[in-house]
């Protein structure tokens, strides 16, 4: 009896230690992750000489204000960075093409989907396989010939070239085939008997129903699409199409310690607060959306 | 798997498709055939002709000790960033399942590097560990370390190394957290009454368990290594110093855009395009067996 009851308390005091362990473990991982942005948020507060002489405290400085107004409106002085476009034209610039790609790819994989799953037409598994062998073919591998047909296409610095090849999507036109094929014969039958067409059905059933799946993709393609770095890089050296991804680095250049530091560390804190906020905002669509493109 | 009931028409399911076909058709398709057709052409030393010349080109690119030096460097990248990556998103993710109450409020605290560029990682990780202005650099030169990636070649890989797996330990996070609260409670307690030892539950229950999660998140890994962390080492290194981290992409990207040496970027991008097809098959078969379970 003894010995169970001193069982019994050894194991509640060992649970008890493992999950203050836990705590402890991940207060500590969360600390380490938020760590690089801390100190870019504290510094985008202090003036330029405390950041290039390295004299960074781990708390605010009274600058944050004109450090976030300079970048907003000017990007700069122009003194110590050769790159100097302001933020708000850069952040204007990446929502845009977030936006246009999230919205373009879910529109062009919503009608290519519905059209594989709700038709029989001769080659449509052929239409089906060229869509799915694209998930192959990242930008990554085949740069050159890509920029030298948006070159003959008169596409560089342009928001359209920017966007427009990166619409198509193998991913989401999985998901969204994947999802049109759960919704039930019998829904189709009757659209048929009340006379409904295709693109009838297409309006009031298939699409009100992918609502869910719709916000969810959104939310994955707006970090994409915000997230582009070598396609902008390759299509664009017009200051005015400029995004704020690419403008970062190109205002950093060789990392030089003269660099304007506050400015570019506050252009820091405005490039990855939107996604971030996407994010966690959304956080229910995104985590969804994370796994169902991955199935 | 097709519906029974359907719609009739060609026209119609034709337009449907039409966007995606042309985009695919103009942006991908076309770009890859022209990538392989001058994998076999070479340019004069003017650019005036080409030539063609059979498999010249990939016999040059794979004999060349450069590029044996570079496919090296995305080996021990690739291997590092997966490693660091899932070991630090699965230790946390059992931390996580521990503290119940709490799990959702850690995963919010965990998962927003994912939406960070990762050129922006790479330029966070820059403000800590640069020489001069970075807190930490300037600890490790004070401490006599010698400090400055862009001199030290192996510091540099150190870096980016560090850049891009803190991006990418919350997308395994959350999938290792799935993974391991899908594990039936039953069981552990089962091996807890039979006396296994945390420790020994994990490696002897939790872990093999997860292991198609694990198997997953390493594809995916191996794939963000080489593919999605071109951003990273552009802002950080530009592949440098000398070659020290200069992956296999960034190589196409070097030789095609800076050094306009067509030949050997399309026939380096024709073997990247052969390992995607690789990675993108296993990735595939897995999940096939993964839905058969």
């Amino acid at each position: 009896m003894h010995t169970t009851q001193a069982l019994a308390a050894a194991t509640r005091r060992r649970q008890w230690r493992g999950r203050a362990l836990a705590y402890a473990a991940l207060s500590l991982g969360v600390l380490v992750f938020a760590f690089p942005i801390w100190m870019t948020l504290v510094g985008s507060t202090h003036d330029v000489g405390s950041i290039g002489r390295g004299d960074v405290p781990l708390w605010f400085g009274p600058h944050g204000v004109e450090n976030y107004a300079t970048a907003w409106t000017t990007g700069g002085a122009g003194t110590r960075n050769t790159f100097v476009v302001p933020a708000s034209s850069m952040l204007l610039n990446s929502a845009l093409m977030a936006a246009l790609i999230a919205v373009g790819k879910i529109a062009i994989s919503l009608l290519s989907a519905y059209a594989v799953v709700f038709f029989a037409f001769p080659c449509r598994m052929l239409a089906f396989w060229l869509i799915f062998i694209t998930l192959m073919l990242p930008v990554e591998v085949r740069i050159i010939p890509t920029f030298e047909v948006m070159v003959n296409m008169g596409l560089t610095n342009t928001m359209a070239g920017l966007t427009v090849p990166l619409m198509a999507s193998a991913t989401a036109t999985l998901l969204f085939r994947q999802f049109f094929l759960t919704i039930p014969d019998e829904y189709v039958e009757a659209a048929k008997m009340d006379g409904a067409g295709p693109l009838r059905f297409f309006r009031d059933v298939a699409l009100p129903l992918s609502v869910t799946n719709i916000a969810a993709l959104f939310v994955i393609l707006f970090i994409y699409g915000w997230n582009q770095y070598l396609w902008p890089l390759l299509m664009v050296n017009d200051r005015a199409l400029e995004t704020i991804v690419v403008g970062l680095t190109k205002m950093i250049g060789t990392g030089d310690s003269q660099n304007e530091w506050n400015t570019i560390m506050a252009t820091a804190m405005m490039a990855l607060l939107p996604p971030v906020l996407v994010v966690v905002l959304m956080q229910r669509w995104f985590i969804k959306g994370l796994t169902e493109t991955e199935k | 798997m097709h519906k029974k009931v359907i719609f009739r028409g060609v026209a119609l399911p034709a337009a449907l498709l039409l966007p995606q076909l042309v985009i695919t058709g103009i942006f991908f398709f076309w770009p890859a055939g022209q990538a392989v057709w001058s994998s076999f052409l070479r340019e004069d030393a003017f650019g005036l002709s080409r030539q063609f010349v059979w498999f010249e080109n990939f016999t040059d690119v794979l004999t060349d000790p450069n590029y044996l030096t570079v496919a090296w460097n995305t080996a021990v990248f690739s291997a590092s960033v997966a490693v660091l990556a899932m070991g630090a998103a699965l230790f946390l993710a059992v931390q996580a399942d521990k503290a119940i109450r709490a799990a959702t409020a850690f995963k919010t605290l965990l998962i927003w590097p994912y939406a960070v560029a990762p050129a922006v990682a790479a330029v966070l990780w820059l403000f800590l560990f640069h020489p001069q202005i970075g807190i930490f650099g300037r600890a490790l030169n004070s401490a006599g370390i010698l400090w400055d990636y862009k001199i030290n070649g192996g510091q540099a890989m150190t870096l980016v190394i560090i850049a891009a797996a803190w991006k990418q330990v919350s997308y395994n996070f959350i999938f290792f957290l799935a993974g391991l609260q899908s594990i039936p409670k039953n069981v552990l307690e089962a091996a807890a009454i039979d006396g296994a030892r945390p420790t020994r539950r994990f490696w002897t229950i939790i872990f093999p368990l997860i292991s198609p999660t694990t198997f997953f998140l390493l594809v995916v890994n191996l794939v963000y290594a080489f593919f999605d962390t071109f951003g990273i080492i552009h802002a950080l290194t530009q592949g440098g110093p000398g070659n020290a981290t200069t992956t296999l992409i960034y190589r196409v990207y070097v030789d095609g855009v800076q050094n306009l040496n067509f030949g050997s970027s399309a026939a380096q991008s024709v073997i990247l395009m052969a390992l995607v097809i690789a990675m993108t098959a296993v990735q595939f078969r897995f999940i096939e067996r993964k839905v058969h379970y």
